[in-house]
């Protein structure tokens, strides 16, 4: 310690340096989360590939995407409306009134194109709702997204009664199962990647998605920081819902049905898969290329267990049981670390008798 | 009185805790080394040093909240080890932190006696009996809480008396408070140290950590001075001077902790009129010019944080105008008061200020993260740019731009946030407690800097509780007291004296 040595004006001190990561490039990609995910679909489909006969071939990987097409579709805007913090239940409810509108406008006459259009529409305007309850109104988005949830079941269900609706156009419903010639890649996979590519740079390139982590994470910073919070979570809700819709227009020429109880549940898939990878349901935390590993191991694993034909109840216990691991993992690991911990250190009611005068 | 323990009767003087060599570390970061503290029944004992100095973890190894990696903990005489704050409390130790942790919707009594209620016969609670032991708590504290009411509501200042008042009703032998001033008023803080002296003669050992000279001198007989997680010197208060103190505490002389330069005022910069908020404010009306550092004085409650958030557009308003540079701001549009030329380093950090987990570079650009965009497009790199620069102009130690601001010590958070918002380029800053809870070496860095910033023709608001911080910064003081603005004091005449007075007293009729 020098007497003479002083402390000035921080600026004009030599200017400190900083490394832009603290940890080297490998960990900060391999011990994620989302990689741990990534990792898991690849095990995943290496034992169901060489232990199921039949199973690598391009028609499992073809049904394995069109079946995945509708989940993920509905993933992209949950990805980011979880983490900012907030939830979307009516998502299935939301498949099913598209689903249902669109097979009733048609079988009415409309063109087939514009009922696709109102589709949409009806979709932004669901989306709409749920975002002006929350944000407006400032009600809790589990309250408001479980109201309309059913909300929109009974109104699809209304619409069609117990009647269901299966002639489509032939064009729509081959383009929506086609697959890329001798490959097992379905057409329909260019419009999903746009929209992964478009949702990955809105999450994570973007102002925009800079604004949902910090809204997730810590809500009055951001106000503080001129996020507009309550725009933010509006137009995720839109999104929700004009994804749902594009889904359950997809849905509709898939399947080639139209009824009212269609994609019922479906919501629960997408959130588990969601969870599954990596994103917290707190919110503030997750990425997009998990929330897709996430997306294809549910994917694959229940494709796997339908080959070695499991019933689809056990295969429902084990994405279940997946789900509650992939949630209390961090949790457990944190638990026991202390656990070990406090062994060496016991109890001071234990060491109490332990004198030392 | 009944004591829990015998082994915890102590005489004034007696060893009651004793640390010795004791040593923390987490990974790679050793945040204790040969930590040595001595507390004695009767004496209040202050425990001083710069944030990440070592005094937090010593506080938590006590309480029960880390355990230590070696050295010995002897309480009354017996080498302890706490595996759990439930122990420490057992052990007749209470932690009274900053900002007290009570249920808001329960009464005062139900919070002293959670978890421990007096019962009659059949297991029903007996509330007289409670709210009688309640009573005669306050009645010896010397303080006037109705024991029935909820604790939400109370000030800080009242959630700490309870806090200590469930402490004594627990029989503790040893009170920790850390920084217990830091958001209290001069009035409160005088109570709570009324308090502490009457606990002192009762024979209880206190701890007490503040960033505060004249409070440790007022109060305390004994000091512990730590620096960079190592134990410095323990020495009686009587044998040291506040300059000594710093000097062990930095590690070399502060030149001045209030650098105020005389700078030229410039032109009129923020205009507010007659603004008026029902229940919060009333009829403020003032002015700011560029170059200067305008202090907002007052008492917890005052009403200056809310003018503050008002006028960034956080909270809504009733009548009244605010202009900058002859621009009218927005009602409740904080991106508008943005783009304006307003920054509001808000009063609470951990809050409002940062985003904890997310890293330097994250945190430093989020206030200005549309105009780092290019083409819509924003990439840690451009924000890695930006952050560094500023991050470095203010010093803060840190390894990586993408370090968790969670790891960072109180006085770096508060750089971070400062960094933050000069980013954004304003030409009115406003600063809310920015030296709140952080050490002295930071502080002198944020008044110099702030005197700097001024220099260069930017506008301040100043809003600060620590009456020395704003004399020696501010041009010119404005005094509030219960949502009225009471005083608008020029430099020359302010003091110790005019200010507190109008922070208690309605406006003079001529001023």
């Amino acid at each position: 310690m020098t007497e003479t040595d002083t402390l000035v004006a921080p600026v004009t001190r030599e200017s400190r340096k900083y490394a832009a990561y603290g940890s080297p490039l490998w960990q900060r990609v391999l011990l994620t989360r989302e990689f741990a995910v990534i990792i898991a679909v690849i095990i995943v489909a290496i034992v169901a590939c060489s232990s199921i006969p039949k199973f690598a071939t391009p028609l499992t990987l073809s049904y394995l995407l069109l079946d995945l097409t509708p989940v993920l579709l509905i993933a992209l805007p949950m990805t980011l409306i979880l983490i900012s913090g907030e939830i979307d239940l009516s998502v299935a409810s939301t498949v099913g009134i598209s689903n249902v509108v669109l097979g009733f406008l048609y079988a009415g006459g409309v063109p087939i194109e514009l009922a696709m259009v109102i589709c949409l529409a009806v979709g932004l305007f669901v989306g709409a709702l749920n975002g002006f309850l929350v944000t407006v109104v400032g009600l809790p988005s589990l309250a408001v997204t479980i109201g309309t949830l059913a909300l929109f079941r009974g109104i699809a269900v209304g619409i069609l009664g117990t009647t269901s609706i299966t002639t489509f156009p032939a064009f729509y419903k081959s383009l929506a199962n086609a697959n890329f010639p001798r490959t097992g890649i379905p057409l329909v996979m260019v419009l999903v990647a746009a929209l992964v590519i478009v949702f990955a740079l809105l999450l994570h390139f973007t102002p925009f998605g800079r604004g949902i982590f910090a809204t997730g994470r810590a809500r009055e910073v951001a106000r503080f920081s001129g996020v507009r919070v309550k725009r933010t979570k509006f137009i995720l809700f839109l999104l929700s819902g004009l994804l749902a819709s594009l889904a359950g227009i997809y849905y509709t020429f898939r399947y080639g049905s139209s009824r009212g109880d269609n994609a019922v549940g479906l919501e629960l898939t997408v959130i588990a898969a969601v969870l599954l990878g990596g994103v917290s349901i707190f919110g503030g935390r997750g990425a997009l290329h998990g929330v897709i590993a996430g997306v294809v191991l549910i994917g694959l694993l229940q494709s796997a267990l339908r080959f070695s034909n499991v019933t689809s109840d056990v295969i429902n216990i084990v994405t279940g049981a997946l789900l509650m691991a992939s949630v209390v993992a961090p949790t457990v690991f944190a638990w026991l670390k202390s656990r070990l911990f406090s062994r060496f250190f016991p109890s001071p009611h234990a060491t109490r008798k332990v004198r030392l005068q | 009185m009944v004591m829990s323990t015998a082994s915890m009767r102590a005489e004034a003087g007696d060893v009651v805790l004793e640390l010795r060599g004791v040593s923390k570390s987490f990974g790679p970061v050793q945040a204790l080394r040969d930590g040595e503290l001595v507390l004695r029944a009767g004496s209040i004992h202050a425990l001083m040093g710069e944030n990440g100095a070592g005094k937090s973890t010593i506080v938590k190894i006590i309480a029960g909240l880390y355990q230590r990696d070696s050295g010995e903990f002897v309480l009354g005489g017996e080498t302890v080890h706490f595996r759990s704050t439930a122990d420490s409390k057992q052990s007749g130790i209470a932690v009274i932190y900053q900002e007290p942790t009570l249920f808001p919707d329960l009464s005062v009594t139900e919070n002293i006696f959670m978890g421990r209620h007096l019962l009659k016969s059949f297991g029903r609670i007996d509330r007289a009996a409670m709210r009688g032991h309640v009573r005669r708590l306050f009645q010896r504290l010397g303080v006037d809480i109705d024991p029935d009411r909820p604790a939400e509501g109370l000030s800080i200042a009242d959630q700490q008396i309870i806090e200590i008042a469930k402490a004594i009703s627990l029989e503790a032998r040893i009170l920790i408070m850390d920084e217990p001033t830091a958001a209290l008023s001069e009035v409160e803080a005088s109570r709570l140290f009324a308090v502490a002296r009457s606990l002192r003669d009762e024979g209880r050992a206190i701890l007490f950590i503040s960033h505060r000279f004249d409070e440790v001198y007022d109060l305390c007989d004994t000091i512990t001075v730590m620096r960079d997680g190592a134990y410095i010197s323990t020495d009686r208060i009587e044998a040291t001077t506040v300059a000594g103190i710093v000097r062990k505490m930095v590690g070399r002389d502060v030149d001045s902790l209030y650098p105020k330069q005389t700078v030229p005022i410039g032109d009129v910069v923020l205009k507010v009129e007659k603004l008026t908020s029902t229940g919060q404010f009333h009829d403020i009306s003032f002015e700011v010019r560029a170059g200067e550092i305008v202090g907002l004085a007052g008492l917890v409650g005052a009403g200056r944080s809310e003018v503050a958030r008002a006028i960034f557009g956080i909270d809504s308003y009733e009548s009244g105008t605010v202009t900058l540079e002859g621009r009218v701001v927005p009602r409740l549009n904080t991106v508008a008061a943005m783009q304006l030329g307003i920054a509001l380093v808000p009063e609470d950090r951990r809050q409002q200020g940062i985003v904890l987990p997310f890293g330097l570079a994250r945190n430093s650009t989020l206030a200005i993260k549309s105009s780092l965009a290019r083409f819509g497009f924003i990439t840690n790199r451009s924000e890695n740019r930006s952050a560094a620069d500023w991050l470095a102009r203010l010093s803060v130690k840190a390894n990586a731009l993408d370090t968790s601001t969670a790891t960072l010590s109180g006085g770096n958070q508060q750089k971070v946030v400062l960094a933050k918002w000069l980013a954004t380029n304003p030409t009115l800053l406003i600063v809310d407690e920015p030296t709140r809870g952080i050490d002295v070496g930071t502080k002198a860095d944020v008044h110099a800097l702030l005197s700097k910033l001024a220099g260069e023709g930017l506008a301040i608001i100043m809003i600060s509780s620590e009456l020395p911080e704003v004399l020696g910064m501010a041009d010119r003081i404005l005094v509030m007291r219960e949502g009225h603005m009471t005083a608008d004091i020029p430099r020359s005449e302010a003091t110790a004296e005019t200010v507190m007075f109008s922070a208690t007293h309605e406006r003079r009729s001529a001023v």
